[in-house]
C-alpha cells in the first residue's frame, strides 16, 4: 500500500513537470504529430514528374510516337526541348532536368532497314537511385513500345526471347509509402520517448533537486519507474495514433493481430525507456544528455532498415545492428501491417528488444544512485 | 573643430576599438573555457562527426550485393541450366536453388528470400523452337526500392545472356528499339558518392544545432547571464562570443569529414577547397543561428534541448532530399522543405562533390542559407536582451 502510494507521488511529480509548462506540453504532441504526416507524404523512392529534356534528331513518325509515349507517362514531366547536342550539358549540369532523351538522326531509317535502332538516355548520376529508378521506367515504356512495334509489323522477332514475367507479393504495386509509414510510428515514437526519459535525470542532477530525491523515502526502482511512467505513456499513446493514422490516413493495409501491434510497441518503448533514462543517468548535465540522446538515436535510426536495407550493409555492421533495438520494431510493424504477422511471428524481433531492456533498465537504477560527480 | 577634438575623437575611435578587442577577448576566453571544461562539445563537433560517418559511409547504401533469391527451375534442358548458372555467378544474388514452388513459396513468406525466380518445363524447348520463353519472377514488395532493384538486375542479367547467345550464333530475336543509357557525374550509379555528401550534411545539421541549443538557455538557467549582463558586455559582444567559438569547432568537424570522404570513401570531390569552405561556413553558421535562436528564445534548457531534438534530427533525414526525392513529394511537402536548411547543403554537396563549381546551382542554394543565417542570428540577438524580465 505504502509503495503504491510512493509511486502514485512520484508519478504525479513526474506528469506535471511535463504537463505544468505549456512549451513542455507541446512538444511531446504537437510536432511529432505533424512530423508523421509530414514524412508519411514524403516518404516515398517512387517517382513522379521527373522533368526531362528531348533532342529528337530523328522527327520522324517513329521517334514520335515513342516520345508520345513518354510524355503519357504520368512518371515524366516534359521540361525542354532541345535542338542540339551543345544543349544536353547545360540542362543537365544546372539541374533544369534529370534525364535527357536523345533520338539520333538516323533512328527513323535504323529502325526500317535493319529493325533495330538505339535510343541514348542521359541521366544525372548525383542522385543514382533517382536515375536507375528513371532509367528502369524508360526501359519500361519502351519494352512497350517494343511490343507495339512488332505487332505492326515495323520490326519482327526472328527468333526465340525471353519474357521477364513479374509479380511484387505483399505490395503489388511497389507502394514504397506503406514500407515507410508502417514503420515510421516506431520511428517518432521513439524520439518522444527519448526526450522524455534522456534528459529527466540529468535535469534533476543540474538543479541539485536529484539529492532531495535520494534523500527522500524512495527506492532507487521506485524513482526508475516514476521516471518511466510519462515516457510510456506518452510513447505508446503517440505510437498508437501513429498506427492508426497510418491505416486510416495513408491506407496502409493492417493485416496482423491488434494485440500483436500492442504487445510489439509496448516491448519496444519499455526498451526505450530504458535506454533514454539509462543515457540520463549517465549525464551529469542536460548537454551530455542531449548529446547522448543524440548519439543513441542517430545511428539506430539510420541503421535500423527503415530506409536503406540491413542485408546491404557489410558483414560487421550487421553484426553490430543485432544491438539496435529500433530495428527489432522496425522489422515487427513491418510483418504486422503488410504480412500480417501474429505474436507467436514475431517473437524472434522481441525477445531481443527484453534482452536489451533487461540491461538497460537494472543498469540505469544502479547508476542513479553510484554516479556521483 | 580644433585639432584636439580631432584627435581626440580618433583617440576614442582607437580606444573604442581596443576595448571591443578587449571584450571579446574575455568573452572568447570565457567560452573556450567552459568548451574544455566538460568536454562534450568537443566529442561532439569533432569525435562524433567522424564516427557517425564512418559507420553511416559503409551503413548506407541502396545498392544490394548478395541478395537472397530462389531459383526454382522446373526444366531440365540445356538453356534454363546456363542461365541458372548466370545468377549464381552474379555478384548481386545469392542463390538458393530448390526443387519446389511449394519450398520457395514458404521461404518468401518467412522472409528468408527477397524473391523467387522461375523457370517453367518448357523453358528450354520454347526457347529451342524459335518462341518465347518466359522467367517468373516472384518478389517480395514489402522493400518496393529493394524490388525495384532486384527486377532491374534480373533483367539486365537475361539481356546479358541474350547478347550471349546472340554472339555465340544461336537465334535470338532483337528488340526493335534498344537503350543506349549513361549516367552523368556517377557512371557506375553508386549510390556511396551520393549518400555520403548527403550524410555530412546531415551529421553537421545536428553538431551545429546541439552545439549551441543550450548555451544560452543555459547561462540564464543557473544564474550566470545576470553575471554576464553587469559586466561592460554589450548584446553582440555576448552574440559573438557564443557563434565563434562553437563555429570553429564546427568547421573543423566540417574539414575532417570531408577528407574522411575523400580518403576512405574515395568520393570523387570536383569542386574547389575555397567554394565548400564559403558554403559551409554559410551552412555551419544558419545551423548554430538556429540553435542560438533556439536556446535564447526558450531560456529553459530542458525545453530548447527537446525541441532541438524533434527540431533537429528527422526533419533534416527525411526532408532534406537525402534519402527520399523530394521532387516526387507532394506540392505541400516541397513547399514545407524550404524551411530546412539542410536541403539547400544536400545539393550543394552533391554538386560540389560529383559535378563540380557549377555556380547556376551553387549561387541560388548559397543565397537563400545566407540569407537564412542572418535571419536566424539577428532573431536570436533580439533575443538576447538585458534585461531580466524578457
Amino acid at each position: 500500500m505504502g509503495a503504491i502510494h510512493r509511486i502514485l507521488a512520484l508519478m504525479i511529480k513526474e506528469f506535471s513537470m511535463i504537463l505544468k509548462d505549456p512549451k513542455s506540453r507541446f512538444v511531446v504532441i504537437g510536432p511529432p504529430l505533424i512530423q508523421f504526416f509530414v514524412f508519411g507524404y514524403a516518404a516515398t523512392f517512387d517517382l513522379k514528374d521527373v522533368s526531362y529534356a528531348v533532342l529528337d534528331e530523328s522527327r520522324s513518325i517513329e521517334s514520335r510516337q515513342l516520345l508520345s509515349k513518354i510524355e503519357g507517362s504520368k512518371n515524366f514531366l516534359l521540361a525542354r526541348t532541345l535542338f542540339s547536342e551543345k544543349e544536353i550539358d547545360r540542362v543537365i549540369n544546372d539541374e533544369t532536368v534529370r534525364l535527357v532523351i536523345h533520338i539520333p538522326p538516323d533512328f527513323s531509317r535504323n529502325l526500317k532497314i535493319s529493325g533495330s535502332a538505339t535510343v541514348q538516355v542521359i541521366a544525372d548520376g548525383r542522385n543514382p537511385n533517382v536515375a536507375l529508378v528513371a532509367l528502369g521506367y524508360v526501359g519500361n515504356i519502351i519494352n512497350q513500345e517494343n511490343t507495339e512495334l512488332i505487332k505492326q509489323g515495323v520490326a519482327g522477332p526472328a527468333g526465340g526471347g525471353i519474357i521477364l514475367v513479374e509479380r511484387s507479393w505483399f505490395n503489388d504495386n511497389l507502394r514504397s509509402r506503406w514500407f515507410i509509414v508502417s514503420a515510421l510510428g516506431g520511428v517518432i515514437s521513439m524520439v518522444v520517448v527519448m526526450i522524455l526519459t534522456s534528459l529527466s535525470v540529468a535535469r534533476e542532477r543540474e538543479f541539485g533537486t536529484f539529492d532531495q530525491l535520494l534523500v527522500a523515502p524512495f527506492t532507487p526502482g521506485e524513482i526508475l519507474l516514476g521516471k518511466s511512467l510519462p515516457g510510456m505513456v506518452f510513447g505508446l499513446m503517440d505510437a498508437l495514433i501513429f498506427s492508426a493514422g497510418a491505416v486510416w490516413w495513408f491506407g496502409v493495409p493492417f493485416r496482423g493481430t491488434i494485440p500483436a501491434l500492442v504487445i510489439a510497441l509496448l516491448c519496444f518503448i519499455i526498451t526505450m525507456v530504458g535506454v533514454g533514462l539509462l543515457v540520463s543517468s549517465l549525464s551529469m548535465t542536460m548537454q551530455q544528455g542531449l548529446l547522448g540522446a543524440f548519439v543513441f538515436m542517430m545511428p539506430s535510426v539510420i541503421l535500423s532498415g527503415l530506409a536503406t536495407p540491413i542485408e546491404n550493409m557489410p558483414h560487421w555492421l550487421q553484426v553490430l545492428d543485432f544491438a539496435n533495438p529500433v530495428r527489432y520494431i522496425i522489422t515487427s510493424l513491418r510483418s504486422v501491417f503488410l504480412e500480417g504477422a501474429d505474436i507467436r511471428m514475431l517473437w524472434p524481433n522481441l525477445w531481443p528488444l527484453l534482452i536489451i531492456a533487461a540491461i538497460a533498465l537494472p543498469s540505469a537504477a544502479w547508476l542513479f544512485r553510484h554516479r556521483t560527480q | 573643430m580644433t585639432p584636439e577634438t580631432d584627435t581626440s575623437l580618433q583617440d576614442n575611435k582607437m580606444n573604442r576599438t581596443s576595448l571591443f578587442i578587449m571584450r571579446m577577448r574575455g568573452i572568447l576566453r570565457k567560452e573556450m573555457l567552459q568548451i574544455l571544461r566538460d568536454p562534450s562539445s568537443i566529442a561532439l563537433a569533432v569525435v562524433l562527426p567522424m564516427a557517425l560517418l564512418f559507420i553511416f559511409g559503409y551503413g548506407v547504401t541502396l545498392d544490394a550485393t548478395n541478395v537472397p533469391v530462389a531459383v526454382v527451375n522446373d526444366d531440365s534442358g540445356a538453356g534454363s541450366r546456363e542461365l541458372t548458372a548466370r545468377f549464381e555467378l552474379s555478384p548481386y544474388f545469392n542463390v538458393n536453388r530448390l526443387n519446389s514452388m511449394k519450398e520457395a513459396i514458404d521461404l518468401l513468406d518467412r522472409n528468408s528470400i527477397d524473391g523467387i525466380i522461375r523457370m517453367q518445363d518448357d523453358f528450354s524447348s520454347r526457347l529451342q523452337a524459335g518462341g518465347r520463353a518466359s522467367v517468373q519472377l516472384i518478389l517480395s514488395g514489402m522493400d518496393s526500392n529493394q524490388a525495384r532493384l532486384i527486377q532491374g538486375y534480373v533483367s539486365g542479367i537475361i539481356e546479358k545472356w541474350i547478347a550471349l547467345r546472340r554472339a555465340n550464333g544461336k537465334a535470338v530475336s532483337n528488340p526493335p528499339v534498344t537503350i543506349a543509357s549513361r549516367i552523368w557525374f556517377n557512371e557506375s550509379g553508386e549510390s556511396r558518392n551520393f549518400m555520403i555528401p548527403g550524410l555530412i550534411t546531415l551529421i553537421m545539421t545536428l553538431t551545429g544545432i546541439l552545439l549551441t541549443a543550450l548555451v544560452v538557455a543555459r547561462e540564464w538557467e543557473r544564474g550566470t547571464m545576470e553575471a554576464l549582463l553587469v559586466t561592460p558586455l554589450r548584446r553582440i559582444d555576448i552574440l559573438l562570443g557564443k557563434i565563434l567559438p562553437y563555429y570553429l569547432l564546427g568547421m573543423i568537424g566540417m574539414g575532417l569529414s570531408v577528407i574522411l570522404a575523400v580518403t576512405l570513401f574515395q568520393v570523387p570531390f570536383r569542386g574547389s577547397i575555397a567554394a565548400l569552405i564559403l558554403l559551409s561556413s554559410l551552412f555551419m553558421l544558419a545551423s548554430l543561428g538556429f540553435g542560438l535562436l533556439l536556446s535564447a528564445a526558450i531560456r529553459v534548457q530542458f525545453v530548447a534541448a527537446q525541441i532541438s531534438i524533434i527540431a533537429g534530427f528527422l526533419p533534416a533525414l527525411f526532408l532534406s532530399g537525402l534519402i527520399f526525392d523530394l521532387k516526387s513529394t507532394p506540392l505541400a511537402i516541397q513547399i514545407i522543405s524550404h524551411v530546412v536548411p539542410a536541403r539547400y547543403f544536400v545539393t550543394i554537396g552533391h554538386t560540389l562533390f560529383m559535378a563540380g563549381n557549377i555556380w547556376s546551382v551553387l549561387l541560388p542554394n548559397a543565397l537563400v542559407l545566407a540569407l537564412m543565417a542572418a535571419i536566424f542570428i539577428t532573431l536570436a540577438f533580439k533575443k538576447i536582451t538585458k534585461r531580466l524580465e524578457g
